[in-house]
């Protein structure tokens, strides 16, 4: 039995639908990750597990138990806020002990569990302060033991990182996996940010304007989407659109502005004369100073962009077809704006989906 | 503070503290300067501050106004009277005034703006025409009496005026803007996310209350209870027009000893011991409210 179950939610806020006919699963022990551009409808859903909006249709079943019309105070799940929402009028410790108080348990056993939850996130030395006495990190670790003094089922975490800076985001993140790992709690992550979601989820679910749009590991998300908004939104890619037409031996696509028709991947199987979009990554393509034995496309180096250890090549090749390539910048120094230059990649890389 | 030069910024120190010299702590002085002389008939009614006894000028203070007031019981009484009714008044303004600035809160936009303007919209008629009006309601053959025996619900007027009720009545009706407002900022300031939370850790509604909002509405409630309770405790037009023989109340006292009795060192010596007890909740609710502010 999955622990959560969200069985076609639907959710209208005057007459917009922020969640449209979504279902997924979540099993048990699992960082799940709700991942879509802002105002994409994952908060919504979010918030529908908490408790928070009820869906106009369709169900929420956590632990085999339909939650969908139960009231938030009374579900087996807490949340961690985006902005924390941590009690101002209260002491760390408070905070953390709030919802333990509303179960009136004994003060003992109150106690120690938010040494526990205080040691889990390394904020012992700072029990009596309150929250503004405190940085934005430390905010962050108190939310997240406020939300796990109670021993959910389900953790909802809402952009649990977006409050931080970059630097502390990341070990955050690795924080983060690292207290789910120990307490074994299932988490639900809400995020925008696909490294974030790439980077933590053993399996995400990618929405885009309250549909569900794929449901994966990272790995397959990444490396095979369904839908050029999923290719485009997570990570980079360079897209051409044509059609697929029976090469010599194998069929290939062909793009206008294209005089060769350019390789699909194997085991794409797709019918002669189909609207098809390839898309590759940019770690994926091939620069090359002169013309390559095999498959490649002509291209003018149109800008060069140097983010640190990697740069990002952007290139014409036929008219308003931008291609975009990530290379080591020590490989990048090789070429220059205005340069001609031969791309080309493995046709398995390359990413087919139908229109 | 660039370019404003050393007495710029002496003005702008200054300034606010010269208004309160000349038009607070200035006439506060000359009345505690009354509060010690004697009634004599006269223009001014009362003894000067130097008097010559043939020996040259000797000052003349005396405390026998205060002795008066401790000794004859009616002012103790009228304090007292007006210490409750100004306490029962702030009381019931929270009572009513906190579920109304709640409901305006949790509305929004335009809505919100008429719930506003209709709280201020009294303050557009003058006070005194306002508690007449409670005169013609509350009046034997009045507005409500008329109504309550034209549907036989009642055989004979209720004594609904000149009493106790008419007095709380008119208090809790002039006063209650003043709570409903302060008590509205601090609840639409209340981060609406804190109450989910709440309710998310295993609040009931019942406890979210109790637990989040009225401990982070304290400053509003504070500010709102002194807004009521002092002004209420120095009242003098409501008991005069809404009371009855039995309403003592130290703001009519006042005027009586000052208008009636024309004995102005006596009606300072009022005035002055009103003040002082005044000071000791104010300063002990500021001291509340600058804790709070600081968190």
């Amino acid at each position: 039995m999955p622990l959560l179950e969200i069985v076609q939610a639907s959710k209208h806020f005057a007459r917009t639908a922020a969640v449209e006919g979504v279902s997924l699963t979540v099993e048990r022990g699992e960082l799940f990750a709700l991942l879509g551009p802002s105002g994409c409808g994952k908060t919504t859903l979010l918030r529908m597990v908490a408790g928070f909006e009820v869906p106009d249709k369709g169900r929420i079943v956590i632990d085999g138990v339909d939650v969908t019309a139960t009231p938030p105070y009374a579900r087996p799940v807490n949340m961690m806020f985006q902005s924390y929402a941590l009690f101002p009028h209260m002491s760390v410790a408070d905070n953390i002990a709030f919802g333990l108080r509303q179960e009136r348990m004994d003060r003992r056993r109150l106690a120690s569990r938010v040494d526990e939850m205080l040691a889990l996130v390394q904020m012992s030395n700072y029990a009596r302060r309150r929250p503004h006495e405190l940085s934005g990190g430390q905010r962050q670790r108190v939310a997240l033991a406020r939300a796990l003094a109670k021993m959910p089922k389900l953790l909802l975490l809402d952009e649990p990182l977006a409050a931080l800076d970059r630097k502390l985001r990341a070990e955050t993140r690795l924080e983060l996996i690292g207290i789910q790992e120990r307490v074994g709690t299932t988490f639900l992550v809400v995020t925008h940010d696909q490294e974030e979601a790439l980077g933590m989820a053993s399996r995400l679910a990618v929405m885009n304007q309250g549909r569900l749009m794929q449901i994966g590991s990272p790995a397959e998300i990444y490396e095979r989407p369904h839908s050029q908004f999923v290719a485009d939104f997570v990570g980079e890619v360079s897209l051409f659109e044509g059609k697929v037409t029976a090469g010599s031996n194998k069929p290939a696509l062909a793009v206008t502005g294209f005089e060769q028709p350019l390789p699909l991947p194997c085991g794409a199987d797709l019918p002669e004369g189909a609207s098809v979009i390839l898309a590759v990554r940019p770690e994926k393509l091939v620069l090359s100073l002169s013309k390559p034995a095999g498959f490649a496309i002509a291209a003018t180096v149109s800008s060069i962009g140097y983010l640190g250890g990697n740069s990002i090549i952007n290139l014409t090749a036929a008219p308003g077809q931008v291609l975009k390539v990530k290379l080591a910048s020590a490989m990048a120094s090789r070429f220059a704006r205005g340069m001609t230059v031969w791309a080309s990649w493995l046709p398995n890389d390359g990413m087919a989906m139908t229109q | 503070m660039i370019g404003i030069g050393r007495i710029g910024r002496l003005m702008l120190v200054g300034l606010p503290f010269l208004w309160l010299a000349l038009f607070f702590l200035l006439p506060l002085l000359i009345i505690v300067r009354i509060s010690l002389a004697e009634s004599v008939v006269g223009i001014p009614p009362y003894t000067p501050l130097f008097l010559n006894d043939g020996n040259g000028l000797r000052l003349h203070l005396t405390l026998a106004n205060f002795a008066l007031l401790a000794e004859d019981d009616l002012y103790l009484r009228a304090y007292i009277g007006s210490l409750g009714n100004a306490a029962l008044a702030t009381v019931l303004c929270l009572l009513i005034g906190y579920p109304i600035a709640y409901a305006i809160a949790r509305t929004r936009g335009a809505q919100r703006q008429l719930l506003l303007f209709l709280v201020v919209l009294p303050f557009w008629t003058s006070f005194l025409i306002r508690v007449y009006a409670w005169i013609a309601i509350l009046k034997p053959n009045g507005l409500l009496n008329n109504f309550l025996m034209g549907l036989k619900l009642i055989a004979a007027p209720l004594p609904l005026l000149n009493n106790q009720f008419s007095v709380e009545l008119g208090l809790v009706y002039s006063y209650l803007p003043f709570m409903i407002l302060p008590v509205y900022g601090s609840l639409s300031a209340l981060d609406e996310t804190l109450l989910e939370a709440a309710a998310d850790l295993g609040a009931r509604p019942l406890r979210v209350f109790c637990g989040v909002i009225l401990p982070l509405t304290l400053p509003g409630i504070a500010a709102g209870s002194l807004l009521v309770f002092i002004p209420a405790i120095g009242e003098f037009v409501i008991p005069d027009l809404l009371g009855g023989p039995d309403t003592l109340m130290i703001g009519k006292v006042l005027w009586d000893e000052f208008f009636n009795n024309r004995d102005w060192p006596m009606a300072s010596a009022v005035a002055v011991v009103l003040v002082a007890a005044l000071a000791i909740p104010i300063i002990a609710a500021q001291r509340f409210l600058e804790r709070e502010r600081a968190v």
